[in-house]
């Protein structure tokens, strides 16, 4: 049939992860979107209300997934479309090395809000 | 069985006239993946007010005057902030469902409908996000 069309390298872990990750996301996604807009409405949201959501901790746990999954999922997309678009040498690993930095960061910084929602105290 | 196919540089946007049903999937997923990512850092920094929330004045949270419920609210209130909520939407619906349709081709299912699905695609996109606007501008006014 028809040849590839991806950017990814057949078979290696980052086209798997990518794959995983999307599973995973199709389903929280879809979730987050109706918890936060239909369930309860985005202009409705308190503290007092995301604090309640987040002392679960299966929700918190599926939260903090689902930032770990969607960074991932984004970030290595955008570095395969660049890869795509011919980026190679010098310019990838340093495209790489600030992706790879910003998708730590992010993670942390969202990590540390989740605790905080949480009312999880950090010494 | 495998037969050569040369695509072209499809990122040679200048040839978007050529361009198939295949191939503004591939654009379109690529554009709302960007749009996703850049929404998820943004999404991140806004809700980071709760730890400014979690740390001050435990009364302020009670009446719902703390940081992080002022700065959700005080965005919602803005009539382009519901704009931009549909459009997100309208995004994350288009790159979940083309995305399932990715996954689809991946296994080799349907490879012969993958035009068909594309457009199938974007109509169920429509429909979900014109259905969803009157619960994103609810409460909301110019």
């Amino acid at each position: 049939m028809a040849e590839r069309y991806s950017s990814f390298t057949p078979g290696g872990t980052g086209w798997l992860l990518q794959r995983i990750t999307a599973a995973f996301l199709v389903v929280v996604l879809a979730f987050h979107f109706f918890q936060l807009h239909f369930v309860n409405h985005a202009a409705d949201v308190t503290f007092a209300g995301t604090q309640a959501r987040m002392e679960n901790v299966g929700y918190f746990l599926t939260m903090v997934l689902f930032l770990i999954a969607g960074t991932f999922h984004g970030v290595n997309g955008v570095y395969n479309a660049l890869v795509n678009q011919g980026l190679k040498g010098t310019q990838k690993k340093v495209v790489l090395a600030v992706l790879v930095i910003a998708s730590v960061a992010l993670i942390v910084q969202g990590i540390y809000v989740a605790m905080a929602m949480a009312g999880v105290e950090i010494v | 069985m495998s037969q050569s196919y040369n695509r072209g540089l499809i990122e040679d946007f200048g040839r978007w006239k050529e361009f198939s049903a295949g191939m503004w999937a591939w654009i379109f997923h690529k554009f709302t993946g960007w749009m996703l990512i850049g929404y998820l850092f943004t999404h991140i920094a806004v809700l980071s007010t709760a730890v400014g929330a979690a740390s001050g004045d435990a009364s302020l949270v009670a009446s719902g005057d703390d940081i992080y419920t002022t700065t959700i609210q005080g965005l919602e209130s803005l009539f382009i902030v519901r704009v931009l909520e549909v459009g997100l939407l309208a995004v994350a619906v288009f790159h979940i469902l083309n995305g399932l349709r990715l996954l689809m081709v991946d296994l080799g299912v349907g490879l012969d409908a993958q035009d068909k699905s594309f457009y199938a695609s974007l109509v169920l996109t429509a429909i979900i996000t014109v259905a969803s606007v009157p619960t994103f501008l609810d409460g909301v006014t110019l």
